[in-house]
């Protein structure tokens, strides 16, 4: 399809790390099937070093969510948490060489589940993140849930 | 990529010109590229191959030739019909008029705009098939009622809606009655003679004719004020120098949905059919939109559970088919369908709703490849999903 590069249609086509880590150290989801994409990311951290040493990723979702959810889980693999914390969307849409401006808040969705999982691996373990600070994962849900609202008006 | 098969199969969002249409069209736009409101010898040429569209076009519908008036598509049809008997009858009659929820947004956005002008409208509802309740229309007349216009078939989920009921109730209480039956022309029997309809807007490059051309037919009696304005142009009703040759592609797409109708809607459906049962006997969790029954013969409107519809035309696009999610139109935005929101469906579902419509180039061996595709695409897809059966929503 036209609208989108060869990169992103390589990620839709062919997505790395798909799936569910058995025993994760951490999960989070973001997005609602309403909305029509919705992301859920597990990581694998080394409790020593901190560092995510595997991710995987299952997205109910358009083209350009499966797609920037493939990247995002090459991009955190082999980060630290606070490192993968400071993963932005803007970072997801450079790494894809960009996306349709109708489908930029499919970066969102994988900025948000990468957060989502480390907050349940934080959560879990009793550590802080620099990168959590302001996180409120009930918060982010709602404001998902009102911009697909608008979307859908 | 190497060599993919191509499928097209979104007939309803346009159709390719047949070859003999094409023929007929050529001279026009060089020999004989006359203006047909010319005196001489040229002019004529062109005036007798508008007049011989024109009959063409009638004929499809059973209509007299002097009630067919040539625009330049469905769209300006719909808009000319709802906004000019409007403008005409608000001090006369009144400013409300009634349509249903899943009409074209030729229709819907021509009401939304006479809405901004002070117009009242109200939108009926339709069942879980996609068909409007005819009670519902006639419950909805009021003393101020201008015009009702429900469509002849749905584009989307291929609804054929009762509109010899309409019709009936429209006459019985006085209100002109106006159809977008651009999706229906030559592919259901229409004829005017035998049903109450007033007006009625007709597209050519939906039945294998060039695109830009389209036709409002007016019933002989009903009076609909010009649109356009300028020249004496099909009997002062609409300004324009005629466009020959798409005017002589339309008529000869006419000509040939009327000899092949039967034919037509044979292949269609048959292919339809069968697509539809191997789909919801090889696919799981599945569902089939509309009715079975009173449907467009080459249409199939089908929701698949837990993916999310674009994800599935990117891959089937890959692999060389060509299929839109809820109407073509829509197809870039992020609304869900209007069409089975209005049916009712879960916005959840919606999303993962997919239309293919057949048309005569169409093929067994597509259709078998396409379900094929479909099975390796949909399983993929429900792999990478977040969402699935043993999940649940």
């Amino acid at each position: 399809m036209a609208m989108y590069n060869d990169k992103v249609i390589d990620h839709f086509m062919n997505p790395h790390n798909v799936g569910e880590i058995e025993d994760a150290s951490g999960v989070g989801t973001f997005g609602s099937p309403v909305c029509g994409d919705m992301m859920q990311m597990s990581i694998k951290v080394d409790e020593n070093s901190g560092i995510i040493t595997d991710a995987k990723f299952k997205t109910y979702g358009c083209g350009s969510a499966i797609a920037s959810s493939s990247i995002a889980t090459d991009m955190i693999i082999g980060k630290t948490c606070e490192e993968a914390l400071m993963v932005t969307n803007q970072d997801v849409l450079d790494e894809l060489g960009g996306l349709p401006s109708v489908k930029i808040h499919c970066s969102i969705l994988s900025e948000q589940s990468i957060k989502a999982a480390i907050y349940d691996y934080a959560q879990k373990n009793g550590l802080e993140f620099e990168g959590l600070k302001d996180y409120d994962p009930d918060a982010v849900e709602e404001d998902h849930h009102d911009s697909c609202e608008m979307e859908e008006e | 990529m190497g060599e993919t098969r191509q499928v097209y199969l979104d007939y309803s969002a346009t159709t390719p010109a047949k070859p003999e249409v094409v023929n007929e069209m050529l001279p026009y736009f060089t020999e004989k590229f006359g203006n047909a409101s010319s005196l001489y010898e040229t002019g004529a040429t062109a005036k007798d191959a508008v007049e011989n569209a024109r009959i063409q076009v009638a004929s499809l519908i059973n209509a007299e030739p002097n009630e067919i008036i040539f625009t330049s598509g469905g769209t300006e049809s719909d808009n000319w019909a709802l906004i000019s008997t409007a403008r005409r009858l608000e001090n006369k009659k009144g400013r409300h008029i009634i349509t249903s929820a899943i009409e074209h947004h030729a229709v819907l956005h021509s009401c939304q705009y006479l809405e901004k002008e002070g117009f009242e409208v109200t939108y009926v509802g339709v069942d879980r098939e996609g068909i409007v309740d005819p009670k519902e229309v006639e419950a909805a007349i009021r003393p101020d009622t201008v015009l009702i216009s429900i469509m002849y078939v749905n584009n989307e989920v291929g609804s054929v809606q009762p509109i010899q009921e309409i019709g009936k109730i429209a006459k019985k209480h006085g209100v002109l009655f106006h159809t977008d039956a651009v999706q229906a022309a030559g592919n259901i029997h229409i004829d005017v003679k035998n049903s109450d309809i007033d007006m009625m807007s007709l597209s050519s490059h939906k039945i294998y004719g060039p695109k830009g051309i389209g036709a409002l037919y007016v019933r002989k009696g009903v009076n609909l004020p010009a649109y356009m304005h300028g020249g004496a142009q099909e009997r002062k009703k609409r300004a324009g120098t005629e466009n020959v040759p798409a005017i002589v592609g339309f008529g000869k797409a006419a000509e040939i949905a009327k000899e092949n109708m039967e034919a037509h809607v044979e292949h269609i459906s048959s292919l339809r059919d069968h697509f539809v049962k191997r789909v919801l006997a090889e696919i799981p969790h599945t569902y089939y939109n509309g009715s079975r029954e009173l449907r467009h013969p080459g249409n199939a409107n089908i929701t698949f559970e837990y993916v999310e519809g674009e994800s599935i035309l990117l891959y089937l696009d890959f692999v060389g088919i060509s299929s839109s999610s809820g109407s073509a139109c829509s197809s870039r935005s992020l609304q869900p369908s209007h069409v089975l929101t209005a049916m009712g469906v879960p916005v959840e579902l919606i999303h993962g709703s997919i239309r293919f419509t057949f048309g005569d180039p169409t093929t067994m061996e597509d259709i078998n490849y396409t379900v094929d595709q479909l099975k390796i695409v949909i399983e993929k897809l429900r792999n990478i999903s977040s969402i699935s059966s043993e999940k649940g929503w």
